[in-house]
């Protein structure tokens, strides 16, 4: 199923012209964060911005991390891990409801998600900070996991569900026939079957909520529950004209992701894709 | 066929058991029960839907944020509709959904073909094209406010005159550079989804088009294309409603201005709500963001039929 196009005879000049620009535009930002952060904020404005460091200090990454950086850090990985957790485990359950129910209830639910994909989040984020205010969740890691929880949750069912409908009636009806349950169904059959799109749910709404911005800009207000993308936003008001600073965050902010990537790079690629393409 | 059979049988010699096997019968009929949905049902309906109800409620409501609201009526509707900012914000994000859409369609397509090639060095470039998805909204957003810092950034790095030295800063090219970063961060995500569509186009048609003497350009044309209209529709659905409600980098990197150049609906709702604490009049253009949305989305979903329950159906 995997084939590649074969190389043609002649080579694509134009497209290879296009993909060169196109890296060219992707990596200048990059070098230009890298090699900032590695710069003394003291000869920042005699140098060329586009010119690495004479001198590269670490003394930018030392003022980030004394500034709580671990804490923000830890902040997201429970906010990220909480809520990919139960995003996997509703939906794959809500899926395989949609996926196998005839009664015509699961055809209506279905719906009823696909309409959430629609929703954006950004237009109820008002009726939401009322709610997590309400609920006085306001300022906790809480008002961060359960509304993020809620919004992954139509295009992780729409992806899972794509998987769950081609399963065989046949290996469903064997199962049902030995005597399963449907939490035994869920477990060993449905479970490994979904594998992929779980992957492709998991790699996306991690990244998603690893780097979403709006909740916490609303939802938080302490130093206590700050989470990454905050504290970035937070540090470039704290270190003002501190630029050197700024970016030896974003780099640090974007380190465990890009260890993630290197190890998993694979993984990741044919993750994120496996179920959109389905 | 013959085991259910069997099993009713036994179920009708059987006496007390036939209950609970007539359950376990009509189980098997109907498939699992509602209880498997209930908690992705009160995810979604505590935290989406009612939300998505109460926006409509508070835009007939005054509220600063913190006191509790009290219903006002129409008020809201009549005052957001006759404030300029409202007509300007709703034309702005209408540009910049088009132009979005217009600069990262086909860029993401033909780098997604591009990368499917089969050359060593198109594998290297496409581990370095995923690069900026491992950068939230917010580094990107602050990356490139330096980066066109008129202080310290590309302007006073190159030797070229024509360079601006504004480009945030100035109001007739800020809502393209804007366009340009939001590209920068999801041209990669939408070229793998391309990538991932073109390698499952059977090698076999581009083979018997070789034979029949097709160019390159003539292939990309009546086979590549073609054959990508499922990703495509998945693409476009996503680039369109994302762009509509974009929100993180234009907030970081211009927090909607200079002046309003850029102060797109989802950045005037914020503006209005969590600043100005009129949450009242937030809430309309919330209203009108999720009308939109919605609309946008079942026009989309018309076009491609994806909400079909076929398991046979490409669409996403």
């Amino acid at each position: 199923m995997l084939q590649t196009k074969k190389p043609t005879e002649r080579p694509n000049i134009l497209g290879g012209l296009g993909g060169w620009l196109w890296l060219a535009a992707i990596i200048l930002p990059i070098y230009f964060i890298v090699i900032t952060a590695f710069r003394d904020r003291v000869d920042l404005n005699q140098s060329n911005p586009l010119v690495p460091p004479a001198e590269p200090t670490l003394a930018n990454f030392v003022r980030v991390i004394e500034n709580d950086f671990f804490h923000f850090f830890f902040n997201s990985v429970v906010v990220t891990a909480a809520t990919v957790a139960v995003v996997l485990i509703v939906s794959l359950m809500a899926s395989y409801y949609i996926a196998r129910s005839m009664s015509g209830g699961g055809q209506r639910l279905f719906s009823l998600i696909l309409l959430g994909i629609a929703i954006p989040v950004q237009a109820t984020i008002i009726p939401v900070y009322y709610l997590i205010r309400s609920l006085g969740l306001y300022d906790t890691l809480w008002a961060l996991i359960l509304p993020q929880i809620a919004f992954a949750i139509p295009l992780s069912v729409l992806i899972i569900v794509n998987f769950v409908r081609d399963i065989p009636n046949e290996l469903f009806e064997s199962m049902r026939v030995d005597g399963a349950g449907e939490w035994r169904i869920l477990t060993s059959l449905v479970l490994p079957m979904a594998k992929p799109a779980l992957m492709t749910v998991g790699i996306y709404q991690a990244l998603q909520v690893w780097n979403g911005f709006l909740f916490p800009l609303i939802l938080t207000q302490s130093r206590e529950v700050r989470v990454l993308p905050l504290s970035l936003w937070e540090y470039q008001g704290e270190f003002a004209a501190d630029i050197p600073a700024t970016l030896a965050a974003v780099v640090l902010s974007a380190v465990p992701l890009l260890v993630a990537y290197i190890l998993g790079r694979r993984y990741i690629v044919a993750g994120l894709t496996a179920g959109f393409g389905k | 066929m013959t085991q259910t059979v069997a099993q009713s049988a036994e179920e009708i010699s059987d006496g007390a058991p036939q209950v609970q096997r007539d359950g376990a019968m009509r189980q098997s009929r109907q498939g699992p029960s509602f209880l498997m949905a209930l908690p992705a049902v009160l995810f979604f309906g505590i935290f989406a839907l009612i939300p998505l109800l109460g926006v409509l409620v508070l835009s007939f409501m005054s509220w600063d944020g913190l006191g509790s609201p009290e219903f006002i009526g129409l008020d809201n509707w009549v005052r957001m509709f006759e404030r300029d900012q409202t007509m300007s914000s709703l034309w702005l994000t209408f540009v910049f959904v088009v132009i979005c859409f217009v600069f990262q369609a086909p860029v993401a397509l033909l780098l997604g073909v591009f990368m499917a090639g089969a050359q060593r060095y198109r594998a290297l470039l496409s581990v370095l094209f995923f690069l900026p998805l491992l950068f939230s909204s917010v580094a990107v957003g602050i990356t490139f406010q330096q980066l066109f810092s008129p202080n310290y950034g590309i302007s006073s790095a190159l030797p070229f005159d024509w360079l601006p030295s504004q480009w945030l800063g100035n109001p007739d090219i800020a809502l393209y550079v804007v366009v340009f970063v939001v590209g920068w961060c999801f041209v990669p995500f939408h070229s793998l989804l391309y990538q991932a569509g073109v390698r499952q186009i059977p090698v076999s048609l581009y083979e018997a088009a070789t034979i029949d003497g097709a160019g390159r350009v003539r292939q990309f044309f009546s086979i590549t294309l073609p054959q990508l209209r499922y990703t495509a529709i998945t693409s476009s659905t996503l680039m369109l409603v994302g762009s509509l409600t974009y929100f993180d980098l234009v907030f970081v990197l211009t927090q909607g201005g200079p002046g309003s150049a850029t102060r797109i609906l989802p950045l005037d709702m914020y503006i209005s709500g969590f600043r100005n604490y009129d949450m009242g009049g937030a809430s309309v253009l919330a209203v009108i963001l999720v009308a939109v949305g919605l609309t946008l989305s079942l026009l989309l979903n018309k076009i491609s039929g994806s909400s079909k329950m076929e398991s046979d159906k490409a669409g996403m």
